[in-house]
């Protein structure tokens, strides 16, 4: 088998998870500037939720698709009861920010740990989810596919309501100029808690995917809120498009770096690459113009 | 008692500085602070009532917390059918239960509080390899006694500790040796977690492989954290093993099974044998593992009357729904070869019941088991597994009786600790 498709194929599927995973990032962090700790947290909630929709409706074809919707407003009602009680009193002090949101993630996991248990819990994929598709010479699986099209569908919708809807043309607003936008009349506090239960909903979709391809524990999120960052961080701050390539480009390096090296050092050598490019571009691939002095 | 420890401790600092030499007549053979108590600690297990105390030291809480409260559940178990049996020594176990958290800096710190402060005559508990690396100098500095109940990367035998769950040539050998004799392979894949276990287990089936003209196609691992088996897997199909060994630990075992499935692959095209997945593990894995394989020393399907008895006495006390795995037979086993140990030496002194060790043996659950007084293991049967549609595993496979313990491989020609 051709060594180039199948590591594109795959490296193609790691950073479809990894762009489901921190689009609703983007958001919060790339457009609020919300280091939100608790993101990974969301994430396992949408996951929880894939278990406890599977536990009502048990069939296994259908409970996923229900659980898709159920993730994204179990996972953004959490986000936004985590922006009233606790965000909203901090907007100014990001590394409070920071510390406050990794304890709440700390004690989502342990919550989580003391419901479900310790170990992993089983969610069944969709019969139709089984087998792979032929494409060019490459068997690729069906699940895998199935979360491309998870992610480019969150991805539309995203860049649909940013660039169509009055909610829209407010988030943008606010990202670009808070005080301005105030003075024309947007209620830059609801902004932000709509645009949180978005950011965070999102993680919740991201988590539902995520049990067709790992396990679903209480520290789900760990594994992923670094890589989410990463993505974010290098695809530059407020740009949707920024991540989209970044998570691609991660995802596809990671994997010749994989199979040419071994998973260990791959997982460094993305860093020192990231780090690097950081260096010449600190501002990530894309950023937002504005006029503001600051 | 000696005037010095009573003062506070500030105070004492400076006291004993001033004092060296006053105290150290004041206090006769007794040394100041820390030193004291240390050279105490042999002395401080009572044995002068009716009861003696005993530490188990497992990870209640934290991502540990599932395994070990099983492992703390069947030494309750145990605790409980010696205690009805009349003790140990006539005299009834009274047990300290305490919380490593999974973190080898607290089992460090409570091994010492178990044996210091509660006077213990013995430990049992640990899992992970860095909770056992971080009791060990505990339990030796303060000659005290570890039983450690999991199996491991082996490479180890300490005077203050005994293992009883299987080191490498009770598990991963015995497993090579059915593969090379039984399913006859020429060729084989190894994927594993990043760290020690897996790590050491793939030196020594690389030595073997090329010992006996086996081919390894291909060594692939992850961090422990990190689910992104996709390329390895790729790999897998590439290179067309005739079987993948498998010593990934944890939950990542969900998502490469997940993409093994997912790239068409099954027990019928490319088995799998894992060295880290039992009953409880199958059973949370949405995946067909029909007729994959495992290697261990018990499953609850083993047929005895010893395990029968210990299943159904483990089911009365926790619940029908419980199952009972390997760890867990190996630390119910633990206290009673420390029952064991301790009558034949007829004392609870740690010296003597090191210096009685040899040759104690139990008829276990997983069948009879001896120890090895040179290396503090115990002799074990290898079972191959079969994991069956309701994820139960089958035994399909067992070692001609048990095999005696060679953590350090001195018996096997082939195994070069300096080699690659």
């Amino acid at each position: 088998m051709d060594v180039i498709v199948s590591q594109l194929f795959t490296g193609a599927s790691t950073g479809a998870v990894l762009l489901l995973v921190a689009l609703g990032l983007a958001l919060t962090f790339g457009q609020m500037g919300v280091i939100n700790m608790a993101h990974g947290e969301f994430l396992m909630a949408g996951a929880y939720t894939a278990y406890l929709t599977q536990q009502v409706v048990s069939n296994s074809d259908v409970s996923l698709l229900i659980a898709l919707p159920l993730g994204f407003l179990v996972a953004g009602l959490l986000g936004l009861l985590l922006e009233l009680a606790v965000i909203s009193r901090m907007y100014h002090r990001p590394l409070d920010t920071l510390l406050v949101t990794f304890g709440v993630g700390l004690i989502l996991q342990q919550l989580a740990r003391d419901v479900f248990g310790a170990q992993p819990k089983a969610v069944a994929s969709p019969g139709w989810l089984h087998g792979q598709i032929d494409i060019l010479g490459y068997g690729y699986p069906v699940t895998r596919l199935f979360i491309v099209a998870i992610a480019t569908g969150c991805l539309v919708a995203t860049a649909a309501v940013l660039k169509y809807t009055a909610l829209g043309r407010r988030i943008r607003a606010t990202v670009q100029n808070r005080d301005l936008a105030e003075t024309v009349g947007v209620s830059t506090r609801a902004t932000d808690r709509i645009t949180f239960f978005l950011g965070s909903g999102l993680a919740g979709i991201a988590g539902v995917a995520l049990t067709l391809v790992t396990a679903t524990v209480s520290n789900l999120g760990t594994s992923y809120i670094v890589p989410a960052f990463l993505v974010v961080v290098a695809g530059g701050i407020g740009q949707i498009k920024g991540s989209v390539i970044a998570a691609l480009t991660l995802g596809i390096v990671g994997a010749f770096l994989t199979y040419y090296t071994s998973g260990s050092l791959a997982t460094v050598l993305t860093f020192v690459l990231v780090v690097a490019f950081l260096q010449i571009r600190p501002q990530g691939l894309f950023t937002v113009r504005t006029r503001s002095l600051a | 008692m000696c005037a010095v420890k009573v003062l506070p401790r500030r105070v004492a600092a400076v006291a004993s500085v001033v004092l060296l030499g006053v105290s150290a007549t004041a206090c006769g053979g007794a040394k100041a602070g820390e030193e004291a108590s240390a050279s105490d600690a042999k002395s401080c297990v009572d044995t002068s009532g009716d009861t003696v105390k005993i530490g188990f030291l497992n990870s209640l809480s934290g991502a540990m917390s599932i395994s070990e409260k099983t492992v703390s559940d069947s030494l309750g178990l145990a605790a409980e059918q010696i205690n009805a049996d009349g003790g140990v020594l006539g005299k009834q176990l009274e047990i300290v239960q305490e919380d490593g958290a999974s973190e080898p800096t607290i089992f460090a710190e409570k091994a010492e509080k178990l044996i210091q402060s509660d006077c213990v005559a013995a430990v049992f508990g640990g899992w992970t390899s860095s909770s056992r690396v971080a009791m060990r100098p505990v339990v030796k500095s303060l000659n005290s006694l570890l039983f450690y109940p999991v199996q491991y990367e082996g490479l180890e035998a300490d005077r203050n500790i005994f293992y009883t769950g299987a080191t490498t040539n009770q598990q991963i050998i015995p497993a090579l040796d059915f593969l090379k004799n039984e399913k006859k392979i020429d060729s084989i894949f190894l994927a594993g977690s990043d760290y020690v276990f897996p790590r050491t287990a793939n030196k020594i089936i690389k030595q073997y492989a090329a010992a006996n003209g086996i081919e390894v196609l291909g060594e692939e691992y992850q961090t422990l954290d990190k689910g992104e088996w996709g390329t390895a897997v790729d790999k897998i199909v590439e290179t067309q093993p005739d079987v993948v060994f498998n010593t990934i630990n944890g939950d990542s075992n969900v998502a490469f099974l997940e993409e093994y499935d997912a790239k068409g692959l099954s027990a019928k095209t490319i088995p799998i044998v894992s060295v880290s997945i039992a009953e409880e593990e199958a059973a949370a894995i949405d995946v067909d593992l029909t007729g994959q394989m495992t290697s261990w020393n018990y499953y609850q399907t083993v047929e005895s009357p010893d395990n029968a008895e210990f299943v159904k006495a483990f089911k009365g006390k926790y619940g029908e729904d419980r199952v009972t795995s390997d760890p867990m037979e190996a630390a119910y086993t633990s206290l009673w070869l420390w029952k064991g140990m301790v009558e034949k030496a007829d004392s609870f002194d740690v010296d003597d019941v090191i210096e009685a060790s040899d040759g104690v043996s139990f008829d276990s659950p997983e069948g009879k088991v001896v120890v090895n007084g040179d290396n503090h293991h115990i002799a074990k049967t290898t079972l191959i597994g079969e994991v069956q549609p309701n994820k139960l595993i089958k035994t399909i496979w067992s070692s001609d009786g048990p095999i005696e313990p060679d953590p350090f491989l001195e018996g096997y020609d082939w195994w070069d600790p300096n080699g690659a």
